[in-house]
């Protein structure tokens, strides 16, 4: 690792040295170019990392046939991703280019350690309007260059089992949450609930509670991006969440200690659950053995009268980092990645959203799950807080809602009162 | 501490030189080698504790945010701001500082009072030899030598509420209670920790009064039985005082150990603990690497630490003043 470093920095500045007043056009590099190899540190898109290396493989063989770029992938768990990050931030030895979650943008923007695309560098990866509006907004604080690109888009959608809903004779999926809790009582039997949720994941409980505060017309930071958790509506958003356990009781309790990010998933696709809500889950849910006629997808229903909110903007953004030796190679893959083709190819393969326009003309992202998910991302979907402080506001809500969910479970109400104490505790953690 | 010993060796090798001026120029080439095979050492210790340490101690002193990780010496100081910080127990970080060191002393306290008494009674069973007995000492010292991880996974997922066997058990098999009760949130999260630590940390202790028990000498126990002693008071007056100096490092080396723990809760629990089971370096963990506030982080690792100093130095200054009064 260490002596491939060393050779490939040898080699760069040889390609720098022979390319001094070119340019950096990568067209002219020729046969030197073939010795830079760029590290790229991949997100856990599959159902395991070997099954990322083996997704990924076909497409950076590709980048090296047209480029002589080799590219030498790690494929990072979610779990360990933002704190090899931080650690490369503070060392300046990290990789080349590198997937992020999009929620983090606005809290890795202001570490300065990625690389800003500005309106030149974006034209040279192929114009910014090449991509998905609402994506493009979770790349970064606004009025700043973004400093990543979308590279997978996802949604939140309600997925929900039609064999049973057609069993209770339920033909339409809930319009408003009043129906979605209706239908779940109706569903809810002795060996099945009406929704299964993640509720010991601060992730999923966090996502969750934002999109129902938005609902309620809530905002957890105000225009000047200032912290405004303990509001009545931000109370009510996580209270409509609780109340899946403590009130409406179609969530079983004992999914206040899912944390490993499939456990909720599991139980939808085994029957034990009719709904659950979750980013693009096709492909897990057929490999979890769910007979693919049986899954339905719809937008999350907000609560009548609410605002009609349905998920985060989520998804997956490609930044390069801001220490990189290679910087012209590492753009030339962000362009590769973000091209037609390979959206087509990838986001076909994990189940997500093309981050292009153009690659929706492809046949298979016309389908009924695609186009639900489109129209969600298009019009339904609001970006998680752009400010700086957004991880911090990830992991303290999150981190309380998980513990108010434990408290619901155990047979505690959670009262108004008790969330709103939690809140304004969590605001203050976030002011050090 | 370290560098007092080599010293007379070398004085001794010099000694043995066969002409008087000889013996001097040896000992002059001689008396730097010593320090030098000393260097690795020293160079190591500096480099990984105490250099690390000080950085930490720095740290703390600033205001080291997200956005001043990329250049360290850019952030702006912070004085004793990050510390004061922590430190308001009327607001609800320092109110979560203070609940987690209560925990942290709770769980400790309960920790290395069960891990001791599980230790010595185990030591007891097999200090005298009976058939089977390397056996039985394997098996005890088998959670000592599972990795970490795998075995902490394990307890989790047979706490699990609804699939895990402990569950299946209690309410399925024996009935004891009609309700599913949680392991891993609420208030029970605390008490399954605990079994997990302590099934983690006896078989050392097990090992080291072990060691310390072999070599108590036997006639000890045989004047012992001679005088009308039972088991229970040659433990008493044979076997625990024997053991004091075993003893007062071990329960040293425990209580830092367990106060410190982190790979246990943090496989057990995964980034965030619940509230009951918030131990110490679990909170100082969620408050850098997590909040990404590695200022008031380091300013708790470094209160941490002396918190650690200070009972460390009450506890050998309480202990030698006992060996003096004996």
């Amino acid at each position: 690792m260490r002596l491939k470093r060393i050779t490939s920095a040898v080699a760069v500045s040889l390609v720098a040295a022979s390319l001094a007043g070119c340019g950096g056009n990568e067209e002219t590099s020729g046969g030197a170019a073939e010795d830079v190899t760029l590290t790229y540190w991949a997100s856990n898109q599959g159902t395991s990392l070997e099954n990322d290396q083996e997704v990924l493989k076909p497409q950076l063989d590709a980048f090296t046939a047209a480029t002589g770029i080799k590219v030498d992938v790690e494929v990072v768990p979610w779990s360990d991703l933002l704190n090899r990050i931080l650690a490369a931030t503070a060392s300046g030895e990290g990789p080349d280019v590198l997937n992020i979650g999009n929620t983090w943008s606005a809290s890795l923007q202001a570490t300065g350690a990625l690389k800003p695309f500005d309106d030149a560098t974006m034209t040279e990866i192929g114009g910014a309007d090449r991509f998905l509006a609402g994506s493009l907004a979770a790349t970064g604080a606004e009025g700043q260059p973004p400093t990543a690109v979308p590279l997978y888009s996802l949604a939140y959608g309600l997925y929900y089992n039609k064999a049973m809903f057609a069993e209770a004779g339920i033909t339409e999926p809930p319009a408003t949450w009043a129906d979605l809790i209706a239908a779940g009582k109706k569903l809810t039997t002795p060996e099945r609930w009406g929704m299964s949720i993640e509720g010991g994941s601060v992730s999923e409980n966090i996502h969750n509670v934002f999109v129902f505060s938005e609902q309620q017309g809530g905002s957890f930071f105000d225009d000047a991006g200032k912290p405004t958790f303990d509001t009545p509506e931000n109370v009510a958003g996580i209270k409509q969440y609780l109340d899946l356990i403590q009130t409406d009781k179609i969530t079983n309790p004992s999914n206040a200690e899912y944390s490993n990010g499939t456990e909720a998933l599991a139980d939808f696709a085994s029957g034990k659950s009719a709904m659950v809500m979750w980013q693009a889950a096709a492909g897990s849910l057929e490999e979890l053995g769910m007979d693919p006629a049986d899954i339905g997808v719809a937008p999350i229903p907000a609560p009548a009268g609410g605002e009609d909110v349905a998920s985060i903007v989520a998804g997956i953004n490609l930044a390069v980092f801001e220490n990189t030796e290679h910087e012209q190679q590492a753009l030339d893959f962000v362009e590769f990645m973000t091209s037609t083709p390979t959206q087509i190819e990838l986001n076909g393969t994990y189940g997500s959203l093309p981050a292009v326009q153009e690659a929706y003309s492809d046949p298979a992202f016309q389908t009924e799950a695609v186009e639900t998910f489109k129209s969600i991302l298009d019009t339904r979907a609001v970006p998680m807080p752009a400010v700086p402080e957004e991880s911090q506001f990830e992991t303290l809500v999150g981190t309380a809602v998980k513990n108010m969910l434990a408290q619901a479970a155990s047979g505690t109400v959670v009262t108004e009162q008790a969330i709103s104490e939690q809140l304004a505790a969590a605001q203050q953690q976030l002011a050090g | 501490m370290i560098t007092a010993n080599p010293a007379p060796e070398a004085g001794t090798e010099a000694r043995t030189g066969s002409s008087p001026v000889r013996a001097v120029t040896r000992r002059k080439k001689r008396q730097w080698l010593p320090y030098l095979l000393l260097l690795p050492v020293v160079v190591a210790e500096l480099l990984i504790h105490i250099i690390p340490m000080l950085i930490g101690v720095g740290m703390s002193f600033l205001e080291l945010t997200q956005f001043y990780i990329r250049n360290w010496t850019a952030a702006p100081a912070a004085g004793v701001g990050n510390y004061r910080f922590v430190l308001q127990f009327d607001e609800a970080s320092g109110k979560a500082l203070l609940h987690s060191f209560w925990t942290t002393v709770q769980f400790t306290v309960i920790v290395l009072a069960l891990s001791w008494l599980l230790a010595m009674a185990a030591a007891i069973w097999t200090q005298h030899a009976f058939r089977g007995r390397g056996l039985v000492r394997t098996v005890f010292l088998v959670p000592y030598a599972l990795p970490v991880f795998a075995s902490v996974i394990t307890w989790s997922f047979m706490l699990q509420r609804d699939n895990g066997m402990v569950n299946h058990v209690l309410v399925d098999q024996l009935g004891v209670t009609d309700e599913r009760p949680f392991w891993l949130i609420g208030d029970n999260s605390f008490w399954a920790l605990i079994v997990v630590e302590v099934w983690r940390l006896w078989p050392f202790a097990f090992l080291a009064l072990t060691a310390g028990m072999s070599s108590i000498p036997a006639e000890q126990y045989e004047a012992a039985a001679i005088d009308g002693a039972g088991v229970l008071r040659s433990v008493r007056w044979v076997t625990l005082p024997n053991l004091r100096s075993v003893n007062q490092v071990l329960l040293l080396v425990l209580f830092l150990w367990t106060f410190n723990e982190f790979t246990v809760p943090y496989t057990f629990f995964g980034k965030s603990a619940p509230e009951q089971a918030d131990l110490i370096s679990m909170h100082i963990y969620q408050n850098s690497f997590v909040t990404w506030n590695f200022g008031t982080g380091s300013a708790m690792s470094v209160l941490l630490l002396l918190f650690l100093l200070a009972v460390t130095a009450v506890y050998l200054l309480l202990t030698r003043k006992k060996d003096v009064d004996a």
